[in-house]
């Protein structure tokens, strides 16, 4: 379960932004994980409320912003709805498409006090 | 956790030695903190119960997996440094990873010089197959850890005196999910696939094969027994990833080793 890893992954980004910003405790972690990403953001949600236990993200409330999956067609030239990475094009079903969005796993932004 | 350098949750061991104790100091130069974020700290503008500190909102901006690339690409830039080529083998457990090894370093002796990090959760069996072949190896138990990140991988290329011109096999945790998401700083990752699996993993488990630049289909030799449809499963692969590149091996009775060990070379010539 690389959620566990990715969670550690944001508790050190709170902590480089917390020295760096000088903040206490976290209250929301915005998180922009994309449908083509492998993070399952369920899996993700109950790993970091493990994983940031005792810090000063314990208790914060995690935002996922979901990302759709998107393409483009080296067929047609257009852009393309994918639920999946080896979807084909919905315009004109032809396949593969481009993967131009929808993969990123980032911190956005986080409420503190 | 370290919070110096980020190991592991005090479970990851390289040849059964802990990465870290937390009492010691670090010796390795990792440089991280390479990704440049710039705060625009603002406040709300709404009123709160006295008492109660106003929250404010800090823009990050960075990848979760910031601190792992940093160290990926200090491993990619040492690598490439000492002119060595460097593959991530992934896999399912049981598609025969160890034993391609084992075959490709007794093919390659007194050709190249080949050193091996192993991983796995636990024991050092793997370290040891491939130490008998006379190749250096490292072993690394990630504990409850599913995949290698490119900071342990870091710490066992230290391990390693690699000589010039040589060649890195990593042995990732057999797992077909999480390590795809993880650089450790190698030249391509090597996706090995076995016929005793089904010929839709390419589509079940695509992130991997669309991570990887070259697919081994292992175990060959067994293809008369079984219903593996090889055609299928290259079709398969090929939809999740078109460019990758597809070579029939069996590390048993040695069909396609030849073609291997051709890419291995040519490989290591273009890098």
């Amino acid at each position: 379960m690389h959620e566990m890893s990715l969670a550690e992954g944001i508790l050190d980004l709170i902590e480089d932004a917390a020295r760096r910003e000088g903040f206490g405790r976290v209250r929301t972690v915005f998180l922009e994980i994309g449908r083509l990403s492998s993070v399952e953001p369920e899996a993700m949600a109950f790993c970091f409320d493990a994983v940031v236990r005792g810090s000063r993200a314990d208790g914060a409330r995690l935002e996922i912003i979901v990302v759709p999956g998107a393409g483009l067609c080296l067929d047609c030239g257009r852009e393309t709805a994918l639920e999946a990475v080896y979807d084909p094009c919905e315009h004109c079903g032809a396949a593969p498409v481009k993967v131009t969005g929808g993969t990123e796993m980032r911190v956005r932004e986080l409420d503190v006090e | 956790m370290c919070t110096t350098c980020g190991c592991g949750q005090g479970e990851t061991k390289i040849d059964g030695q802990a990465v870290h104790d937390p009492d010691h100091g670090h010796e390795h130069t990792h440089a991280d903190g390479t990704t440049h974020s710039h705060a625009h700290a603002y406040v709300p503008a709404h009123s709160h119960a006295p008492g109660v500190p106003l929250p404010r909102r800090v823009r990050i901006e960075q990848d979760i997996l910031a601190k792992n690339d940093a160290y990926a690409r200090e491993n990619r830039a040492f690598l490439i440094g000492r002119r060595v080529f460097a593959l991530n083998l992934v896999s399912s457990p049981g598609s025969g990873k160890t034993t391609l090894l084992v075959k490709t370093i007794e093919a390659l002796k007194g050709k190249a010089a080949v050193a091996v990090i192993e991983g796995d959760q636990q024991t050092s069996q793997d370290a040891e197959r491939i130490r008998a072949t006379g190749a250096p190896a490292v072993q690394i138990n990630t504990g409850k850890g599913c995949h290698l990140d490119a900071h342990m991988v870091g710490h066992a290329i230290n391990e390693l005196n690699l000589p010039e011109h040589s060649l890195l096999m990593i042995e990732n945790v057999g797992n077909l999910v999480c390590p795809a998401a993880f650089d450790l700083g190698e030249a391509h990752k090597v996706v090995v696939l076995s016929v005793t699996e089904g010929e839709d993993k390419p589509i079940k488990y695509p992130d991997m094969f669309r991570a990887a630049s070259l697919m081994l289909l292992n175990k060959c030799d067994l293809l008369p027994h079984l219903d593996f449809d090889v055609d299928q499963a290259i079709a398969h692969a090929r939809r999740v990833n078109p460019e990758i590149e597809v070579l029939r091996v069996s590390a048993r009775s040695g069909e396609g080793m030849d073609a291997w060990l051709a890419w291995l070379e040519k490989g290591a010539a273009a890098k």
